[in-house]
């Protein structure tokens, strides 16, 4: 019985995904060329790294010549001059350049490279200044589920239901079986190579549920990113920034009075250098430390991204050259090498980012405590800070 | 044009850095195999350390 009701599950899991691929949003009559010179391969990777608002899968032209795109709209949020305003992306019918212009609540929006913009009063078309910003529009407040909103929340639904399976399964047996074997040692790799030895045996506990959460979330959606679905979201900016922010936020709140002290007014070095001390240390924890983590993950995500897109635009840019099929070869070898080695920075920059934070994390709950070694009969040996002592 | 040669600059500098990391990282571990562990790890939190440097000066570069 609970088999058939598994099935019934997974059934009309995939049913919804199939039945959501189904309503394509299919737009009639672009113009927009195939990718074929440099710039096109410029202007087709600049577009891939950023967020969308829609999910494009591919394209094709149809034996009528027009040019059909497949992929499925997301939902438009906006808060606008007049209010809260909600449509289906599908609406701008893939434009991206201001052309095609949506009238909602009295207010007319336009998208241009991905970014929404409204109409001022009375103006019924975009028009652009001479830096291609546009001239007769301001931004609104976008709460749109994007792209990367789309790929965030998907991973969390995931992750709640891959780690709620594993955690119930230890009610009833030790060992846990079918997917969560694969989870077990992972989770058991960032506990105990990851948050003991960087926080310490005694507080690990409490932050160890953070470093999971991160390290999954991160590694999952790098994986994701190298799907050929267009998921970009490590990529952002403003996710690894999101990202970064909780750290500062759990290390800056957990810190004991010893961590704001040696920040603070460092003991142990002469008066007047403790000031010039307590700026640089201000800086390194509150600037320099989240701005590593956000821009390691965005960068090392964004260049994988780009490295990879490039070397599959050999197959347009060397065709003349190589000829297709050298060109194509070319292009699909060293795509296959560089996607492997992308698997592993997808692994990496997890375990860096978790890293990170957990030595953050433990810097700031390090209680100040003085260890000596003992020899083999059990007598204290002397240590630097010891000697030390004896001339002060 | 400026920047083309700051971006290769920087990549020389952290290509020496990270060469050093490793190639010390590597002589620790061939003479204590037992510490590989530990050394592997403070290996990877440097070349981090350094990659977010490097990754930083590309991106105020850019």
């Amino acid at each position: 019985m609970k088999d058939v009701s598994k099935v019934i599950k997974k059934l009309v899991l995939f049913l919804a995904i199939g039945s959501s691929l189904q309503g394509f949003a299919v737009s009639e009559g672009q113009k927009e060329g195939t990718v074929s010179s440099k710039e096109d391969v410029d202007a087709y990777i600049l577009h891939h790294i950023k967020d969308a608002h829609d999910f494009h899968l591919f394209s094709y032209t149809n034996s009528e010549g027009e040019r059909k795109h497949v992929g499925f709209p997301l939902p438009v949020i906006l808060w606008s001059s007049n209010g809260l305003v909600t449509f289906m992306s599908s609406e701008f019918h893939h434009d991206d350049n201001g052309e095609v212009v949506v009238e909602k609540n009295g207010s007319k929006f336009v998208k241009l490279h991905s970014k929404i913009y409204e109409l001022e009063e009375g103006a019924t078309s975009l028009s652009l200044d001479e830096h291609h910003h546009a001239a007769n529009a301001h931004r609104v407040l976008d709460f749109s589920i994007t792209k990367s909103v789309f790929g965030i929340l998907l991973v969390g639904l995931f992750m709640l239901w891959a780690f709620s399976s594993l955690a119930k399964q230890y009610k009833n047996k030790s060992v846990p079986t079918g997917f969560g074997r694969v989870l077990e040692p992972l989770v058991i790799y960032v506990r105990d190579e990851i948050a003991r030895p960087n926080i310490g045996e005694k507080k690990y506990r409490k932050f160890t549920g953070y470093l999971l959460t991160v390290f999954f979330f991160i590694w999952i959606l790098n994986l994701l990113g190298l799907t050929p679905l267009g998921f970009n979201v490590t990529g952002q900016l403003a996710v690894t920034a999101a990202l970064a922010i909780f750290t500062l936020v759990i290390y800056t709140f957990s810190g004991n009075k010893d961590y704001w002290m040696h920040m603070l007014w460092m003991p142990g070095v002469p008066v007047l250098i403790r000031p010039v001390l307590a700026i640089i240390e201000l800086a390194g924890a509150f600037i320099i430390k989240p701005f590593s983590l956000l821009v390691r993950l965005f960068a090392n995500i964004s260049a994988g991204h780009i490295v990879v897109m490039s070397l599959i635009a050999i197959m347009f840019t060397l065709k003349e050259t190589l000829t297709v099929g050298g060109a194509t070869a070319l292009s699909l070898v060293l795509s296959f090498f560089i996607t492997l080695i992308e698997v592993l920075v997808a692994f990496l920059q997890a375990y860096i980012f978790t890293m990170l934070s957990a030595l953050f994390i433990g810097m700031a709950v390090a209680e100040h405590e003085h260890e000596h070694e003992h020899d083999a009969e059990g007598h204290v040996v002397p240590d630097a800070e010891d000697v030390r002592g004896d001339f002060i | 044009m400026y920047n083309l040669i700051g971006a290769g600059l920087i990549v020389i500098g952290a290509g020496i850095g990270l060469g050093q990391i490793g190639g010390k990282a590597m002589e620790g571990i061939a003479r204590q195999p037992e510490a590989t562990g530990k050394i592997q790890t403070a290996m990877i939190i440097i070349a981090a350390l350094l990659e977010g440097l490097a990754f930083g000066a590309l991106f105020l570069g850019k």
